[in-house]
């Protein structure tokens, strides 16, 4: 029966190619950790892509209840975190989800700068690799304030002031983060858009980018 | 389109009108005999195994979720100016450069553009900084040399920032209880603490000046840690603040633990 549905839409669609070339690549034995053990270092590429994908989803969630306004945000995070079922388990996976990005983005680094794998032909996915990096960070810094309490909002306000102390373009920065002159309701709802939508949106791309180069590629041989 | 004319007389069969070709070839796997090592299809047999070190990962993981209560404040307070701003911890280092004389004031660029603008470019631009074929680390010392010391200062940094933080934490007004009576306030303990300079920075009413509030110590503090903290000092508070004799010092203590407002 499935076979016959397959087989209906492969003979429309052509999809058999698609997920052929993704599932016959080949994996060498010196990454695979079933062969040996000290190979769990490559696994943290792939891992920062399962919480990546544990932060997409839980963020979904979480903006199901999250108001971006400074009357609402805070008491809509606690709404969220008290009353609503499984609230806090959410709220937790993408709290500590965050963090935990952040250590497996960082070990993944150190592993490909520690083996070289980003010497010739592999540069430009090292630098794809950086930019991820990068935004990565402003998705911890934008994400840091939503909860819109005390920690949040003055941490905010010493980042974008060192932001601010940048030489020339110091003051166009500030003002592009705040939305204003002051850290406040157009700041909250300006690192929301930027939290949900752009930052996102640049993460997915450069992400495909990177999994098109591995592919394309290959992952580097035994040192 | 000459060429096709003459040369290729196979007929191209499609399905419908679409761009799909009916007289496809099927595809089979690729047999891996051929690779070196135990080399292995993505899909399904790799994946399954790196599927289990993700399983791990995520009994690990949901076990710190569920054991900490991700944290959320009081709501934000602009006007609150006893506040001790600090960033999430991966920001800690920067934030810490900061403080550093030759990284501040009239040098801020250094500390804000100067030091992590060249982190960030040698990091951006490693494959060009690090030609050589060697991949192995400890045959290219130059780049893993820097990496390691890099590492170390982020950590050192880091740490710094943290305990620097918490010392202030101690030594800041804090948090008032609801109930802010001082039990016993005619008792001798209190003269004791007026006499001397507690009072100047923990306040008159126990409410804390330039030092952290005292009122519910009792809850917080035992008997001997708090005439430790009189003869150490703790965070900006030196040692030696309590010029009275030891048997005030012991009346002043046992007054101490008995604020235990909440």
């Amino acid at each position: 029966m499935l076979r016959a549905i397959y087989d209906w839409v492969d003979e429309r669609l052509d999809i058999t190619p698609l997920w052929r070339d993704v599932a016959d690549h080949e994996v060498p034995e010196h990454v695979n950790p079933a062969h040996h053990f000290s190979a769990f270092i490559y696994c943290f590429g792939g891992l920062t892509f399962f919480v990546v994908v544990i932060q997409i989803l839980s963020g979904m969630f979480l903006a199901m209840n999250y108001v971006p306004d400074i009357e609402n945000a805070h008491r809509s995070v606690q709404y969220l975190q008290n009353e609503v079922a499984m609230g806090v388990i959410v709220r937790g996976m993408h709290h500590w989800g965050a963090s935990v990005a952040i250590v497996m983005l960082f070990l993944h680094t150190l592993r490909v700068f520690f083996t070289g794998a980003y010497k010739h032909p592999r540069e430009f996915n090292w630098v794809i690799g950086m930019l991820i990096f990068f935004v990565m960070l402003g998705l911890g810094f934008t994400g840091y304030l939503l909860p819109w309490d005390n920690k949040a909002y003055f941490a905010t306000k010493v980042g974008v002031e060192i932001a601010g102390s940048v030489p020339v373009l110091g003051p166009y920065i500030a003002t592009f983060l705040q939305g204003g002159d002051i850290v406040g309701a157009q700041t909250l709802a300006r690192f929301y858009a930027l939290h949900v939508f752009f930052l996102p949106a640049a993460l997915l791309g450069l992400l495909g980018a990177h999994f098109i180069l591995i592919r394309r590629q290959g992952i580097s041989g035994p040192l | 389109m000459a060429n096709n004319q003459e040369g290729n007389h196979k007929q191209v069969h499609y399905v419908g009108d679409s761009h799909v070709r009916a007289d496809r070839s099927k595809l089979y796997p690729k047999d891996y005999d051929e690779f070196p090592g135990k080399t292995e299809p993505f899909l399904p047999n790799f994946l399954l195994k790196e599927w289990m070190v993700a399983v791990v990962f995520l009994v690990g993981f949901m076990t710190l979720v569920m054991a900490e209560e991700p944290p959320l404040g009081e709501f934000a307070d602009p006007t609150n100016t006893s506040f001790l701003p600090v960033p999430d911890w991966y920001f800690l280092f920067l934030y810490q450069l900061l403080k550093h004389k030759w990284a501040a004031g009239d040098f801020v660029v250094v500390g804000t553009m100067i030091v992590p603008g060249i982190a960030f470019m040698a990091l951006l631009f490693a494959p060009w900084l690090d030609r050589s074929k060697e991949r192995r680390p400890l045959k290219r010392p130059v780049a893993t040399g820097i990496m390691i010391i890099t590492l170390v200062a982020i950590s050192a940094l880091t740490w710094a920032a943290e305990y620097e933080h918490e010392q202030q934490l101690l030594s800041a007004p804090g948090e008032t209880p609801e109930n802010t009576e001082i039990a016993a306030k005619d008792s001798k303990g209190y003269d004791i603490y007026a006499k001397n300079a507690c009072i100047k920075c923990h306040g008159e009413n126990l409410e804390g000046t330039n030092g952290p509030g005292l009122l519910g110590v009792g809850n917080k503090l035992s008997a001997d840690e708090i005439s430790k903290i009189i003869a150490e000092g703790r965070g900006t508070m030196p040692a030696g603040m309590f010029q009275g004799s030891p048997a005030e010092e012991k009346i002043l203590v046992e007054w101490l633990t008995k604020q235990t407002q909440k």
